[in-house]
């Protein structure tokens, strides 16, 4: 089933769009979801269809970096699949989460903003006043960690053997 | 053979009970939360996690906190709980270079494209007991948005083809052998291996690696690269049929390179072995890389004489899981086996004895009786 089926007068995001806030969503912490979720009006309905539940996913890497896969070991993930209905949405959306961690409340507000993201009336909205905060969030985080990686820039240099 | 017993059910409580509370030390001082041990113990969560084969350092902190820093108890109890969930897939593969790593160093090259980035390390500290600053290392300002790509050392190095491929034509026409799914069967692919001593243990790993460096099994290694950093896993779904990022988990991945003069069929180069593992477990991955190369003897047609180079008995023997339980099993009530065994022992025993010309036969109140062994 896609998960925007059972919408039919909004536009469909881009993949890469939709991938671009769920990576936003998977990463934000729970905290903070939680907040905007509180803050957002008008709530549409929520239905649970699946989950919140937690699973595994197995990790894998590849030999030598770049080779063949190989299965490194595994992670837990929740995942959860909600239905939007009401308020202001056009039409139901099917929301849909998968995030790192065992943390079941973290994937049920994701899938609710992926829902919220997949009404293209709501959109716009939805990634001014959540994504975007949340992903401003993040950068600040990986400016901070890069910042600090980079300090530790090493620059050796090789003594000359005397009898050389 | 193993008999079971039964009974003890008020001891077994009651020791359960002690065990706590000695686990929770003096009753006056705050208790460990698991953020507190997940945040200042990150090296050890990151080798439970790694070795319980499970990403989760909430869940490593916990094992860790109820096995009273007993690693390989919270192994094992990351193992055990991962069997109460159900599996949603597999991931696409890691792409190491994808996020820029927080250390990054090669042994090799000195002046390599991204420079050498230390990242938090102890190499170089003085081994002694200090108090270090926790503020952070002092910062330069950054230049917004331009980020220094660090491409991979072996990928320098294969540019002029003094080192073997990593990638291979047709390597994902087929899926990788899942040891959690299907049982061990020798000889693995290198796939298999892999997975096999991502959640070896260390200290074995270590031993084999070391030994291997001081000639049981010669490999000549250098450290290629190393990276620690964080990468972004994703997750084909399948009811949304495109890949699902997850979020991220830290690494550290090691390329070891190393020499080989050469073959009848191939011409002298450098060859890889590889390690990765989940959070900061640099001496595992460095170990695993080593003993990878020292178990890829027979592609190379190099002798097979050292443990390390003996693909049956390294697997066979890393899993700590599997090793501790059979090892501590021997302190469970083995009373039928014993007493079995004494009759056993007694009557050779005897029979020496009546065979001896200038022995009398050994009185039998010399040969203890059961009851007095269990005494």
């Amino acid at each position: 089933m896609a998960p925007d089926s059972p919408s039919t007068s909004t536009v469909a995001p881009r993949i890469t769009e939709r991938q671009a806030w769920m990576r936003t969503l998977a990463g934000a912490e729970r905290a903070d979801l939680a907040a905007a979720w509180a803050g957002w009006q008008p709530k549409p309905v929520v239905h649970a269809i699946r989950g919140p539940e937690a699973g595994l996913v197995m990790v894998r890497g590849r030999i030598d970096a770049g080779g063949a896969k190989f299965n490194l070991g595994e992670a837990t993930v929740t995942r959860a699949t909600v239905r939007l209905q009401g308020a202001t949405l056009a039409a139901d959306t099917l929301g849909s989460s998968y995030v790192l961690g065992g943390d079941l409340e973290h994937a049920r507000l994701a899938a609710v903003f992926d829902g919220l993201l997949l009404d293209g009336g709501l959109r716009e909205r939805v990634l001014d006043e959540v994504v975007a905060p949340l992903a401003q969030r993040q950068s600040a985080r990986d400016e901070n960690r890069y910042v600090e990686g980079r300090s530790t820039l090493v620059d050796f240099f090789t003594v000359a053997r005397e009898h050389q | 053979m193993y008999v079971a017993v039964k009974g003890g059910e008020r001891a077994i409580a009651n020791a359960h009970a002690l065990l706590a509370k000695e686990g929770r030390g003096d009753a006056e001082l705050p208790e460990l939360s698991t953020e507190q041990v997940a945040g200042q113990f990150g090296v050890l969560v990151s080798r439970v996690m790694t070795e319980g084969s499970l990403y989760d350092p909430e869940l490593a902190a916990r094992a860790l906190s109820q096995a009273q820093g007993d690693a390989l108890e919270a192994v094992t109890l990351l193992r055990s709980y991962r069997t109460t969930l159900p599996r949603f897939g597999y991931s696409e593969a890691l792409d190491t270079t994808g996020l820029p790593p927080q250390r990054r160093i090669s042994a090799t090259f000195k002046d390599l494209p991204g420079g050498q980035q230390l990242g938090a390390t102890f190499d170089y500290t003085h081994r002694l007991f200090a108090e270090a600053p926790t503020e952070g290392p002092e910062l330069a300002d950054h230049t917004d948005g331009d980020r220094v790509s660090m491409p991979r050392v072996s990928d320098l190095l294969g540019a002029n083809a003094l080192i073997e491929p990593d990638a291979h034509p047709d390597q994902d026409a087929t899926e990788p052998g899942d040891l959690t799914r299907e049982p061990t069967v020798f000889p693995m692919t290198r796939a298999e291996r892999l997975q096999a001593l991502a959640r070896g243990d260390e200290g074995f790993l270590l031993g084999l690696a070391y030994s291997s460096q001081r000639g049981f099994g010669s490999t000549h290694p250098f450290a290629g690269e190393i990276r620690v950093g964080e990468v972004e896993v994703e997750f084909d779904a399948p009811e949304l049929g495109f890949p699902v990022p997850l979020g991220r988990i830290e690494i550290t991945e090691c390329q070891m390179v190393n020499q080989f003069t050469g073959s009848a069929d191939s011409p002298a180069m450098f060859t890889r072995g590889y390690g990765l593992a989940f959070g900061r477990s640099e001496r595992k991955a460095m170990s695993m890389s080593i003993v990878d190369r020292a178990l890829r003897a027979d592609e190379f047609d190099e002798r097979i004489e050292s443990p390390v180079q003996d693909e049956e008995f390294v697997i066979s023997h890393s899993d700590n899981v599997q090793a501790t339980g059979f090892v501590e099993h021997l302190k469970l009530p083995h009373y039928v086996d014993f007493q079995a065994e004494l009759v056993l022992v007694r009557r050779l025993n005897r029979e020496f004895h009546e065979r001896q010309d200038h022995a009398e036969p050994v009185p039998s109140d010399l040969v203890p009786t059961v009851e007095e062994v269990l005494a």
